[in-house]
């Protein structure tokens, strides 16, 4: 395996087209380094993105949304306090991710190119509307975020693809997010099932809507159907039931050692309902 | 598989030493420089039982290359304790016997020292979230609990 | 004579000094098993079975051997043949032979000059495997039509037709079981299930080992016992014993799964194979989740016969029990502890040590007590929400107390329960109230504690300072507690007594730091011979003052004159004598070996308090007790230790933990990730009450207490939930989907 620092993402892309042989990115490696442990055989080259210029910052843009750069680690995302009161959903599903030492290192874009359907960031992204940029030798694009993950462990990406930095859009007043997993114990789990909804309200009532499932396919789940169980609606015990319920048909589940999937179609439903009660009270101005 | 000249700082100290970058920060610590009190416990970041602080951040050290740390500080348990005298928490967790085997002992340590240096005053339910990812599986994490609670309430009591 | 007082007072004993190796252990000085490395040091993998039963029809490591840096490869032929049924089976579990029988068993190892160079190795040792049908649960695996595990592996035990996986077979009891029933009021049965877990040490197994073609070898390493290791690496290997120095590193935990051998014979074998040069294996997770000996999945049979006013007339037992593909689950122990809390007008037990295609289990923390604590206890806290009685006050009225005859035969002398039963009734906790969804458990729980093979000895450094030197591995602060007992029996401070652990040369056979011995049975051994030091001390005292020897007695750290008849002497001290000893008569030291008897046995009962998320069936512990009898708690801080880890494995193993198989027989959940042990923000704080009811076959009261704490949590957090829920749960752990179910259906389908 050879060890590449470039300084630049020109560098890094050009470092991957002209290497033969797997070549992977590397911000905080808590996936990659844990897939190695366990057998998985090494890249032939690893290019290490953390000394190019800008990807620890979290920038606000002109147009007011912010750009967090590829290597802006969970523990920074959890103490930049203005992007945590505006996207608390997005910033708390990145704040699952693992025990406190993992959230040193772990990153956005990291648990979001590894593919896994039950990662803690990605529904909250999605529910964001965030897009990433995407850089190769042809130039810069940029990507939703929904249109990523593939299915297990796979990605749209490809090879020479380098995502530089999560582009989130303008938060509005009445506004509100929030992400709900469920696991067995309190901490270090993996989501069996998960949820992230992302509420716009005009006066109250709630006006648009977007609910993302994880951990209940082998991709996200964006739930049209049950979000507009939501729109015009203040919540309230009926609202929730069929929203609940909207929730557990559509989602898709396997069964494995995490789950079964009578399981899972049982308890989405509950932590949708209950992510969706948090989004509204923060959407309202509560916390 | 050729290996890589990094030149790093542990616990004070200017160090350097020839890493293949497969091993692991965790593999450098323990076989180059021979400070083994950071353990493997489970080699997946599962644990904490390697826990290091590096340049400031708690991680486990499992999952930070060793070819990671050229120019970074690192502080490991065998930096923990002053010249004259061990660190607060040192003696609080003897004091109150807050290990038993002692493995997951140095991780611990170093994760609490790094709840205590950006939060001196955390309620129980913080310290227990903060070391989640510390696993204990002698004590049952009571006494370790009431050591960290107790040492945090001395220092700031003496600061 | 001190020695012939048990002292009421204590100045050393019952205080919480601090430990003597707690300096090293916070600032990452002690050395562990992986700790160390040698000049010349290779480093092994070990290939597994990626199968759960196969036949090995060959090897071929030609391949392997030809890489970069690999200096040996061994396989089952470069062990001896051996003929001893239980050395046998050692070996095999060690190195398969012709047969892998459980996914993870190790086929062959190999030494490189790193880590990386090793595992490459063992990826390109060839193997021809014959897939074999397997078995893994164990009420599937005593079916007669299950596939066999291995042939010929019941015993005369075994009844005629028994299924061919059934290795051995128990019944005793007492009294006419049939007429009790018939007396009782109310009469239930249920059966219980639970699943194997796994000790969790932090620490996995690491060895570093020698061996030269004289059979001269030494071995650091992390055990709870290196005399067993020793026993059973020279036996594997056909070693004399004595030639074999086994050092103990500091251990990261063992509860019973480091008593026993793994690696060891492999890092050995390899070491010979290069010429003698230092192997260190080190075992990933992974692997220790795989292949080294959790303890038993259990199926267990209860009915339990009452009167309405709550007294127990008759109770049976049918446990099926399987501890792998070697047998020995402790299913033996499991009967003992069945009904061992209660006065049994008629008693039966029928057990099953049944194999499976599993790893060999070892022991763990009080085996076979808590599977046997969770179908009893569990099933009498239904019978006492049948009859509206409470659930302590049924204990106490059946409770064992001096003088009864025990469940399992022998009667009991001085014993604790009753005691323990009513400081938990008084305690506060049982009278807290409780909110929505939440529940309240109590269980007790009981095991017998071992006494054991020791060798001990203690000799006196020339400044009065004392050295002992034992043989029990330092797991949770042994240490200490002999060093106070020391300091107790010679009245000296504790900070004069120095505690070593030595190396297997250094001493006659100790038995391992299990069966919560170390501070009983070492700190029983330890006092025996600082009283020879101290005879010994008033002879050359006597012989000073020109006096009879029984005319000098010892008090607290000095020699004195018995009485005013004795003369007019002033006491000398300790250090006095020792500064003089070379003039006097040479070095002063005792020494003691004994298997130790005198064992006191240790109940405790536990509160749980429980919330459950009925939408998802999330159980959360809102509040835990322990109450448990030390006899005499020497550090207390330590005892508490002991109360509360033990409470917390049972509280992981009623919760989430467990054994997961796939299909074909593979472990799924091989890391810590799936395999889940509480982390800290899964629990309240663990309250404790240390009863003392001392042991009379002790010096100063002891019995062991590292072992009970992890029996009664599984039942107390199932009656707990149960209360919580108005649903019985009848199978380990109660997983969130699990409980849900309970809820959903009013039943957990078992």
């Amino acid at each position: 395996m050879q060890y590449h620092t470039p300084s630049s993402f020109n560098e890094a892309v050009a470092i991957s087209n002209s290497s033969a042989g797997l070549i992977k990115y590397l911000a905080g490696g808590t996936d990659l380094l844990v897939q190695l442990k366990i057998g998985n055989k090494p890249p032939d080259h690893l290019v290490d993105i953390k000394n190019i210029p800008g990807v620890r910052d979290v920038i606000l843009r002109k147009d007011g949304g912010y750009t967090i750069g590829a290597a802006v680690s969970g523990a920074q995302l959890t103490g930049h306090k203005k992007l945590s009161n505006e996207w608390p959903g997005l910033v708390e599903g990145m704040e699952l991710v693992g025990s406190a030492q993992i959230q040193s290192r772990a990153t956005l874009v990291g648990n979001l190119c590894n593919g896994s359907p039950a990662a803690d960031s990605v529904p909250g992204m999605i529910a964001a509307g965030a897009s990433v940029s995407v850089i190769n030798s042809f130039g810069v694009k940029d990507i939703l975020v929904k249109d990523i993950p593939t299915g297990p462990g796979s990605t749209s990406l490809e090879d020479g693809d380098l995502v530089t930095a999560i582009n989130l859009p303008k938060r509005n007043k009445y506004e509100g997010d929030a992400y709900l997993r469920f696991i067995p114990r309190t901490e270090m789990d993996i989501a069996v099932v998960g949820c992230a909804v992302n509420l716009s309200l005009e006066n109250g009532v709630i006006a648009a809507a977007k609910v993302v499932l994880g951990a209940v396919g082998p991709r996200m789940i964006i739930a049209h159907a049950a979000a507009d169980c939501l729109i015009g609606t203040k919540l309230g015990e009926n609202i929730l039931s069929s929203f609940s319920s909207e929730c557990s048909r559509i989602a898709r589940p396997i069964s494995d050692k995490r789950g079964s999937e009578e399981f899972r179609k049982d308890i989405i439903g509950v932590i949708a309902k209950r992510a969706a009660t948090k989004a509204y009270a923060r959407a309202l101005g509560n916390n | 598989m050729n290996k890589i000249h990094v030149k790093t700082n542990i616990n004070g100290d200017r160090v350097e030493f020839l890493a293949d970058p497969r091993e692991t920060l965790l593999d450098c610590l323990r076989d180059h420089i021979g400070l083994t009190g950071s353990k493997e416990g489970c080699g997946t970041g599962d644990c904490g039982a390697c826990s290091c602080i590096f340049d400031g951040d708690l991680v486990s050290s499992c999952l930070v290359l060793g070819v990671e740390a050229e120019g970074k500080l690192i502080e490991t348990i065998e930096g923990m304790a002053g010249e004259d005298d061990l660190h607060p928490l040192q003696k609080k967790f003897i004091e109150m016997a807050a290990l038993q085997c002692g493995f997951c002992t140095p991780g611990i340590l170093i994760a609490a020292k790094a709840l205590l240096d950006r939060n001196n005053n955390p309620t129980e339910n913080d310290v227990r979230y903060w070391l989640a990812g510390n696993l204990c599986r002698c004590t049952g994490y009571d006494k370790i609990i009431k050591a960290v609670m107790a040492t945090a309430k001395e220092m700031r009591e003496t600061a | 004579m001190a020695k012939d007082e048990i002292a009421r007072e204590f100045q050393y004993i019952g205080t919480r000094p601090n430990r003597p190796d707690g300096f090293d252990k916070v600032t990452g000085r002690a050395k562990y098993g992986a700790d160390v490395s040698a000049v010349g040091m290779l480093h092994a993998a070990v290939l597994r079975s990626p199968y759960a039963h196969a036949r090995i029809k060959y090897i071929n490591c030609e391949k392997a051997a030809k890489l970069s840096g690999v200096k040996a490869i061994v396989t089952r032929d470069d062990f001896p043949i051996v003929k001893d049924e239980d050395t046998l089976k050692l070996l095999e579990n060690t190195i398969a032979g012709d047969f892998a029988y459980y996914d993870g068993h190790a086929i062959a190892a190999v030494a490189a000059t790193s880590v990386f160079a090793a595992k490459e190795a063992i990826k390109q040792i060839e193997v021809d495997y014959e897939v074999l049908p397997h078995v893994i649960d164990v009420d599937e695996a005593i079916q007669p039509d299950a596939p066999v595990v291995r042939e010929n592996a019941g015993d005369f035990s075994v009844p005629e037709g028994s299924s061919p996986n059934v290795a051995s077979y128990i019944e005793f009891g007492r009294g006419d079981i049939s007429s009790g029933f018939d007396k009782a009021d109310l009469v239930k049965s249920g059966r219980f299930k639970t699943e194997a877990a796994h000790q969790g040490y932090i620490e996995p197994h690491a060895c570093m080992a020698q061996l030269d073609h004289n059979g001269q070898g030494e071995m650091w390493v992390c055990t709870q016992g290196h005399w067993y290791i020793r026993q059973m690496c020279a036996a594997v290997l056909g070693l004399e014993s004595s030639k074999l120095c086994v050092t103990p590193s500091e251990i990261g935990g063992g509860f019973g799964g480091k008593t026993t051998i793994f690696i060891e014979p492999l890092a050995l074998a390899l070491s010979k194979k290069t010429g003698g040069r230092p192997v260190k294996i080190v075992m990933s997770r992974a692997e220790v989740l795989r292949a080294t000996g959790p303890t038993a999945s259990a199926s267990m049979d209860v009915k339990i016969g009452m009167t309405k006013d709550g007294y127990i007339t008759s109770g049976s037992v049918e446990f099926r029990m399987q501890g792998g593909a070697f047998g020995g689950s402790p299913v033996g122990e499991a009967l003992q502890c069945a009904f061992a809390s209660y006065n049994m007008p008629a008693v039966h037990h029928i057990g099953y040590d049944i194999l499976a295609n599993r790893p060999r289990a070892a022991a763990y923390r009080a085996p076979g007590s808590p599977m046997a604590a969770y179908a009893v206890e569990s099933l009498i806290d239904e019978i006492c929400t049948d009859l509206n009685l409470d659930p302590i006050d049924v204990r106490l009225k059946n409770a064992v107390k001096e003088g009864d005859k025990s469940s399992y035969g022998p009667k009991f002398k001085k014993i604790g329960l009753i005691e323990t039963l009513k400081a938990t009734k008084d305690h506060p906790n049982y009278s807290l109230s409780l909110g929505v969804n939440q529940g309240r458990g109590v269980a007790a729980g009981y095991w017998m504690n071992h006494g054991g093979e020791t060798s001990v000895s203690v000799s006196l450094a020339e400044d009065g300072s004392v050295n002992v030197t034992v043989g029990t591995p330092d797991i949770g602060g042994s240490r200490a507690s002999i060093a106070l007992m020391t300091a107790e029996t010679y009245g000296i401070p504790y900070d004069s007594v120095s505690v070593n652990i030595a190396e297997t040369g250094a001493l006659g056979f100790n038995e391992p730091t299990h069966g919560s011995r170390a501070t009983l049975a070492s700190g029983k051994a330890v006092y025996e011979a600082a009283n020879q030091t101290i005879s010994e001390m008033c002879r050359r005292v006597a012989r000073k003052w020109q006096i009879d020897p029984d005319a000098v007695y010892w008090e607290k750290g000095y020699a004195k004159p018995a009485g005013p008849n004795a003369g007019d002497f002033s006491p000398i001290s300790i250090k006095q004598i020792a500064s003089e000893m070379d003039k006097t008569g040479g070095p002063i030291a005792g020494h003691h070996e004994a298997s130790i008897s005198g064992v006191g046995h240790s109940f405790g009962v536990h509160i749980a308090d429980v919330e459950v998320d009925p939408e998802t069936g999330r159980v959360t512990v809102l509040r835990y007790l322990v109450v448990q009898d030390a006899g005499r708690a020497i550090h207390p801080s330590y005892v508490e230790g002991q109360f509360q880890g033990g409470a917390v494995q049972g509280i992981g193993w009623a919760l989430n933990e467990e054994y997961v198989y796939g299909a074909d027989g593979c472990l799924q959940n091989a890391a810590f990730l799936d395999y889940r042990i509480p982390v800290a923000s899964d629990l309240p704080n663990i309250d404790t009450i240390i009863v003392e009811v001392p042991n009379p076959d002790h010096p100063f009261g002891v019995r062991g207490v590292g072992e009970t704490g992890i029996a009664p949590p599984l039942p107390a957090l199932a009656n707990a939930v149960t209360a919580a829920t108005k649903v019985r749960l009848r199978s380990l752990p109660m997983s969130p989907a699990k409980v849900l179910k309970a809820i959903k259906t009013g039943s957990d389908g078992c």
